[in-house]
């Protein structure tokens, strides 16, 4: 099956490690993800005001290549994009009024209302490829991990968008118990990591990431498992700063889910792009002889 | 905190524009404060975000604009999905911010960013962290 795909801008730089795990896992379960022709940039973040109708342009300017390329879905890896692209798409569904004057100002020759569903992948796994028939083509099942599921924000906020419930979702739980690990609930599961607050303020980074890093060792997990490039950074170089200042703080790894599922499918770890990872797996990764050898290509 | 009222601060173009570009009724909160019990910045508000709201509903702008809150805000919408009132509290805050950004007055300067932190964060943060700080 065929489906847009929309990387955003992150994913073609730092977090590669989100993914090219994810093309090349999606390609063995049957799927091609085709990225859009001529993306732009998201914008990041979802114009809140109700007077601004020019933030919305750039979001909509890709949902119309996707209804022109005639595709249906657009599959998102990023959570700042998903949450960008769909309430966009949501906005151009609901608001005729808004929609008309977007439409106007864009002059494309297609008139767009809403038609295309921005999905994120972990949707695709949940509904298109179902957990049964994932756990069905693990070739090797991540046994024995402990690992929390952190959803963040954008994936689950508001709830008009979110691809499951906004409070104690379990779709990452879910995808975890697929590829034979095993989910660690914790409480700070869906806090933020302090996003965009790390142009302003590092300390406020650094108390989210103390917060939801101890939050996950309590619980018993061994290692941290994310699905956005941006709480990537922040609680991988607020770990970092941590364990700097306090003796006592004890690093944890951290994981894109992507990378996680292209190892269950037995990809040649490679195609994970360890390398840029701040806070690497790798050593926790081998320790429990998850990165095999004889992966494929391996 | 001391502060006074009065009908020409509750009819104010303060109290007109939050409204408008919030697109809020400030009147739907009761002032229950699920909004700052579930906000992960709220330690480190000086006003917190049920104080935000009661304030602009009451035209205090004076106090608002000596406030940190709004940029201290992630807009990671938790306040939004636990409000019992529908009450979207992250369009408040992106209100309040922008009535400081729309005179073009930034509170975070790009070039005051330094260089090796531009070159290490993810695009992500300087195109978010931008959009929410500069005008």
């Amino acid at each position: 099956m065929r489906l847009a795909y929309y990387p955003g801008c992150t994913l073609k730089t730092r977090a590669r490690s989100l993914e090219e795990p994810a093309l090349a896992s999606m390609e063995v379960l049957g799927f091609k993800l085709e990225e859009v022709r001529r993306w732009n940039c998201c914008g990041g973040v979802y114009s809140l005001a109700d007077d601004d109708l020019i933030h919305h342009v750039a979001p909509v300017r890709n949902l119309i290549r996707v209804k022109k390329s005639g595709n249906d879905n657009l599959v998102t890896l990023c959570s700042f994009c998903f949450n960008t692209l769909k309430r966009a798409n949501l906005l151009m569904k609901e608001n005729v009024e808004k929609r008309d004057t977007i439409n106007r100002f864009i002059e494309e020759d297609v008139e767009y209302k809403g038609e295309v569903e921005v999905l994120h992948l972990l949707e695709v796994l949940r509904d298109k490829v179902g957990w049964k028939d994932l756990a069905r083509q693990v070739r090797f099942p991540l046994k024995e991990l402990k690992a929390a599921p952190y959803y963040g924000c954008t994936l689950v906020r508001p709830r008009q968008v979110a691809i499951d419930r906004s409070e104690s979702p379990l779709i990452l739980h879910e995808f975890l118990k697929s590829i034979g690990a095993i989910p660690v609930d914790f409480s700070e599961s869906t806090r933020c990591c302090g996003s965009y607050q790390i142009l302003h303020d590092r300390s406020f980074i650094l108390d989210c990431s103390a917060d939801i890093v101890s939050s996950a060792r309590d619980a018993g997990a061994e290692i941290l498992v994310i699905t956005c490039p941006l709480c990537e950074y922040n609680l991988c170089q607020g770990q970092k700063d941590l364990a700097q200042r306090r003796s006592d703080f004890i690093q944890m790894p951290v994981v894109y889910f992507t990378q996680l599922l292209a190892l269950s499918l037995a990809l040649n770890p490679k195609v994970c792009h360890f390398e840029l990872n701040s806070c690497s797996p790798e050593s926790l990764l081998r320790e429990k002889n998850l990165l095999r050898q004889d992966a494929i290509g391996g | 905190m001391g502060a006074t009222v009065s009908s020409r601060r509750l009819g104010s173009d303060f109290v007109r524009k939050v409204k408008k570009i919030s697109g809020q009724n400030l009147q739907l909160c009761y002032q229950c404060g699920m909004c700052s019990g579930s906000c992960p910045m709220v330690a480190k508000m000086d006003l917190s975000p049920r104080q935000i709201i009661e304030l602009a509903r009451l035209g205090l702008e004076e106090e608002i604009a000596s406030s940190r809150t709004v940029w201290t805000c992630a807009s990671c919408f938790a306040c939004t999905v636990n409000c019992p009132r529908g009450f979207d509290i992250s369009k408040l805050m992106e209100a309040i911010r922008l009535l400081t950004l729309r005179k073009n007055v930034d509170y975070v300067r790009p070039e005051g960013i330094p260089r090796e932190e531009r070159i290490e964060l993810p695009q992500i943060a300087m195109v978010s962290g931008l959009r929410k700080f500069t005008g």
